[in-house]
């Protein structure tokens, strides 16, 4: 057992964590407010390959390991979770489902821009009637010649406002329930594809997350992930390793609150010291630490399991459950630490407790995660 | 072409603490980087051989202990061609004069057609191992360097001074020191990064280097600077007060203080 990061890890490392300071914190405020992600900022990532970290360079992607790419996740999240999330949908789940399910010739033609930076992705799988309970989806996929027409509405998917890749989850054949659900890859320019505007939200503002229709969209079969039915298994699989990106972008967002209050109880002065002295504070301080230190060796687990080829599932889902709850408790433990002024919009701290709520609910609400763990648990 | 550029890694002085019982720095949990001009020499170096685009490469140079391969690990990752480290306890204790003796040979066992070193490090702040280098090995310098431009067989390049700046054409083999104002240097990329675990690190021990090196000449033995004292700077006293002066005679009063301190 070796919890030391490999060199490549920590220039990885490194790189992500100036380039999150120099390029994302001056900007993470304004992005918030004005709930718009700047494509300046994306273009940017893309650039220096942080959308394509885990996938082989074969295709133009980094040629890191999972847990590189949850190095990534903390520390763009400990700075802005928005970005997390938005990094986490491209990487894990639309191109996760192209990487594991698609032919050769869908990875040349979707992958490789999506890995290389050319090409943004996204997830559509959740509905207005389907969230928890995915094997519930309304939407529709009908054979018609040599193509797929397909129906149906979506609610939010993130980075849909931008993204160029869509990879979509249609009702085949209906009696079949969720073995009667396929996986399509969908281009932005399709004739009958539309978004709606940002929906409003209270955390992770500045995430594109918009309701996506379709109406008579014709995909050609070439595009379908898989075979028919197998849809709902790519969909389960994918999540399961957008799992460990979202322990991950909890750990960052804990451990950036963290580091607002660990500067703040310093320069803070109340009954005249610092109230860094209160043993109240300290405290605090070693408690939250403690918990964001357990949140991450479990995502380092999760990602070193997947790497290893292990089954990662519950693991993932562990991660997932745990980390999100500390992201929550820690947030709002440095609000308290920083008082007024961390309630206040002129420090990160609120945006950042704002920020981790969404971290129990998307990609599997925590009580999904329970649902996961205990189905590992395997009792008769 | 061959263009090395010289790097240091020190420590992060932004986040560098002194220990106020030793009055040294305290270097343990400190992360280390690249020093910045190096790293705009660096960049000046990616872009020059881009420009080329005639299979000229550049090689990041360093001597320090076997740590100090994280940084040519970085220069890689920023899409330097080769790094090779000079290192060996022999070479521990040298100042400037026995560390640039050190490089020159180096230099001279790689092979170079342009030198390009940083201005000055952020730990010692001396900016003397650049200049001495190209003392050394006989070849042209120019220091403080802020723009280069390729022209024919040599480089055009803009030096900064504290009141001008001089436009200087140069040939090559020559040596540059180079500042900020040079470039911005570029992040690594992911994949850049996963390229250089690939690639080895060339390492020259004082064995590799003995027929050039004479042992009288490097490490502590070769360093004639010795630091009597060092200190941290006290915040300064109050200010001299002058009562009781006409106009002129404040004037001459200022005047010649600051005379006296060589401010003028």
């Amino acid at each position: 057992m070796d919890f030391q990061l490999s060199k490549a890890q920590q220039l990885q490392r490194d790189l992500f964590r100036r380039f999150a300071e120099k390029e994302i914190r001056p900007i993470a405020r304004e992005m918030d407010e004005t709930e718009t992600y700047s494509m300046d900022l994306l273009e940017k990532m893309q650039k220096l390959g942080f959308l394509g970290i885990p996938y082989s360079t074969k295709y133009g992607g980094g040629g890191a390991d999972t847990l590189t790419y949850t190095l990534c996740m903390e520390e763009v999240s400990k700075v802005d979770a928005s970005t997390g999330i938005t990094i986490s949908v491209h990487t894990s789940l639309c191109c996760g489902c192209i990487n594991d399910f698609g032919t050769e010739e869908q990875k040349e033609k979707f992958l490789r821009p999506l890995v290389s930076g050319q090409k943004v992705g996204c997830f559509s799988l959740t509905e207005p009637n389907a969230g928890s309970d995915a094997s519930g989806l309304q939407t529709t996929a009908v054979l018609d010649g040599d193509s797929y027409v397909i129906n149906g509405s979506k609610v939010f998917t993130t980075n849909s406002g931008f993204a160029d890749i869509f990879v979509v989850f249609a009702v085949t054949d209906k009696a079949m329930g969720s073995d009667g659900i396929s996986a399509f890859i969908v281009e932005r320019d399709t004739p009958g594809l539309s978004v709606s505007a940002n929906i409003p939200r209270m955390g992770i503002r500045a995430a594109s997350n918009c309701e996506v229709a379709y109406e008579n969209v014709r995909v050609p079969v070439a595009n379908r992930l898989r075979g028919e039915g197998k849809g709902y298994e790519i969909a389960m699989h994918a999540l399961d390793g957008g799992r460990i990106g979202i322990g991950a972008q909890s750990v960052g967002i804990a451990q950036g609150a963290l580091n607002e209050a660990l500067k703040y109880v310093k320069e803070r002065k109340q009954f005249g010291k610092p109230i860094s002295a209160f043993q109240n504070t300290r405290f605090k301080l070693a408690e939250m630490q403690t918990q964001v230190d357990a949140a991450r060796l479990m995502v380092w687990r999760a990602a070193m399991m997947k790497d290893n080829k292990e089954d990662y599932s519950a693991a993932a889902a562990m991660c997932k459950l745990f980390a999100s709850d500390v992201a929550n408790q820690v947030t709002r433990g440095c609000v308290q630490l920083l008082g007024g002024y961390g309630y206040s919009r002129e420090y990160p701290v609120e945006r950042m407790m704002r920020d981790a709520k969404i971290t129990e609910i998307y990609e599997g609400t925590s009580e999904v995660m329970k649902m996961v763990i205990y189905g590992s648990l395997k009792v008769k | 072409m061959k263009i090395v550029v010289c790097i240091k890694q020190v420590p992060d002085t932004s986040e560098v603490e002194i220990d106020p019982k030793t009055n040294t720095l305290i270097r343990t949990g400190i992360p280390v980087i690249i020093n910045p001009d190096d790293k705009s020499g660096i960049e000046a170096a990616l872009t020059l051989r881009d420009q080329l685009g005639d299979g000229s490469t550049v090689t990041a140079l360093s001597m320090g202990p076997p740590q100090a391969e994280q940084a040519l690990r970085e220069a890689l990752a920023m899409g330097c061609d080769e790094g090779v480290l000079v290192s060996g306890r022999e070479f521990g204790g040298s100042d400037t004069l026995a560390t640039s003796t050190i490089l020159a040979a180096a230099l001279q066992e790689i092979g170079y057609d342009l030198i390009i070193t940083g201005r000055q490090a952020i730990d010692g702040d001396t900016a003397q191992v650049g200049p001495q280098i190209a003392e050394h090995l006989g070849i042209p310098q120019v220091s403080y360097v802020e723009e280069i431009q390729l022209d024919g067989d040599g480089l055009i390049v803009l030096r900064q001074f504290e009141d001008r700046y001089h436009r200087l054409r140069v040939r090559f083999p020559c040596l540059l020191t180079a500042i900020g104002e040079l470039g911005e240097p570029r992040y690594m990329t992911v994949a850049g990064i996963t390229a250089s675990g690939e690639k080895d690190v060339k390492v020259l021990s004082f064995a590799d280097l003995s027929s050039r090196l004479d042992p009288a000449t490097i490490g502590l033995k070769g360093s004639p600077t010795s630091v009597v004292r060092s200190y941290t700077k006290e915040p300064k006293a109050q200010g001299t007060v002058l009562k009781g002066l006409t106009a002129d005679q404040a004037v001459d009063a200022i005047m010649a203080r600051l005379h006296e301190d060589h401010l003028l």
